[in-house]
């Protein structure tokens, strides 16, 4: 018997992906999947970071399609090689600060390397024509395939009835006549697909596995590189626009504000890099301040925290200041009535 | 051998990585004992040894603190 070729998979999590990979698994194809972690992903931070969420089920979309499809799943951590690709997209943003055909061309060439490294023959999306206004239309399919130097060694099996054959179709490693011609945003040819399959729990595609796509989260990353004036990101400075609520009172300074008790935890393990301020003598959020604020900012900031915690209709409190990490000092000060926190603060 | 991971603070699926990193440089029937703060783990690690071929020995959550030992499985 010949060895059966071998595919890999860009495993998102959703239910393109998981079909793509399923119908080459029905083909013979061996299938493994790979999944990049570009520090973006909205997958289960958020939840593991609120205290509500805490016992809210969280799983790993990606591993859990894995573990139907039967495959390995292969993550891989692409956290500082992403940056160039947010930073300069060659082919530019989408309605956000989502560079969707850039990052597809960047995770097939990831693929594609490690498809040479492990000698498989071919990669496989679940990428359907005109399911994404950016990176999902028909003029832009060559382009991904062609810039990620994966060419016809990479195969779309939900619309490959839509573009020329690729080489595991010449070869007949796969057939064509068992692929599929799905287009447009409907998702109903998919949920059919599914049906077919018997896969009944899948995780609900909505292009949301990104907090790039979002506008309030771009937003907060627009305003952290104009604060720094330097396009640069660490891995934490993304995490932390996952958490608090986010108040610019000044261009050299603001404040995170933690919402609840999940992510005052969770910013305490951001107490050596940040001030922090936190009230002494009644419940009250976590505050980290990020940027250079003299100490007039400070009362500022305090006020502003002092707004979101217990003693919010005391005439006067005490906030603890800290120097990242520092001995803490006190402060004693006004809170802010919330109609004295101008709207434009809020990031 | 057994070895340990401390994946703390690190909020999933980074947790997994680093498991996974690890475990490639470790022997069938090598121990690994993973730490972490993000309760994903408790799904997310026995997925992968699952999928991998890996077995979790034990899994543990004391306050915020998970633990979690698998063995090494055949790599094929």
């Amino acid at each position: 018997m010949p060895q059966p070729r071998k595919a890999v998979a860009l495993i998102s999590g959703g239910l393109d992906s998981l079909l793509a990979a399923k119908v080459m698994q029905e083909q013979g194809i061996h299938v493994e999947g790979i999944n990049f972690f570009t520090g973006f992903c909205v997958e289960g931070h958020t939840h593991a970071i609120r205290q509500k969420d805490l016992n809210k089920p969280k799983r790993n979309n990606a591993l859990w399609v894995a573990e139907q499809l039967g495959m390995k799943l292969h993550i891989v951590d692409i956290v500082e090689e992403y940056k160039d690709v947010l930073v300069n997209p060659k082919h530019g943003y989408g309605a956000h600060l989502n560079p969707c055909l850039d990052c597809k061309v960047f995770m097939v060439r990831k693929a594609h390397q490690w498809m040479a490294q492990h000698g498989f023959d071919f990669i496989i999306t679940g990428e359907v024509i005109g399911q994404r206004p950016m990176s999902q239309r028909k003029d832009t399919m060559p382009v991904v395939a062609h810039e990620s130097g994966a060419e016809d060694r990479l195969l779309r099996p939900l619309c490959a009835l839509n573009l020329p054959p690729t080489l595991p179709e010449r070869e007949g490693w796969v057939d064509r006549d068992r692929l599929y011609g799905f287009s447009g945003r409907s998702r109903k040819p998919q949920m059919e697909l599914a049906a077919k399959f018997g896969l009944t729990d899948y995780a609900q595609p909505s292009g949301g596995c990104c907090f790039l796509t979002d506008e309030q989260y771009s937003r907060k990353l627009v305003d952290l590189w104009q604060a720094r004036g330097d396009r640069t990101y660490e891995l934490d400075d993304i995490l932390l626009l996952k958490v608090g609520r986010h108040v610019r009172p000044a261009p050299h300074f603001k404040l995170i504000i933690g919402r609840e008790d999940g992510e005052n935890q969770f910013m305490e393990g951001y107490r050596k890099q940040f001030i922090t301020l936190r009230t002494v003598d009644c419940p009250g959020p976590l505050v980290l301040v990020d940027g250079n604020p003299g100490e007039q900012d400070l009362v500022l900031a305090a006020r502003i925290a002092a707004r979101y915690s217990k003693g919010r209709a005391l005439p006067t409190m005490k906030l603890a200041v800290a120097e990242r990490g520092g001995p803490e000092r006190v402060l004693e000060v006004a809170p802010f009535a919330p109609h004295e926190i101008p709207e434009g603060w809020y990031l | 051998m057994k070895y340990q991971l401390d994946a703390r603070r690190l909020l999933c699926p980074l947790p997994v990585i680093r498991t996974q990193d690890k475990v490639a440089t470790l022997a069938a029937g090598d121990v690994l004992e993973v730490k972490a703060t993000d309760r994903g783990v408790l799904n997310d690690i026995p997925a992968w040894c699952r999928i991998n071929g890996h077995q979790v020995l034990e899994s543990h959550v004391d306050g915020g603190e998970v633990t979690i030992t698998l063995q090494v499985g055949n790599k094929e």
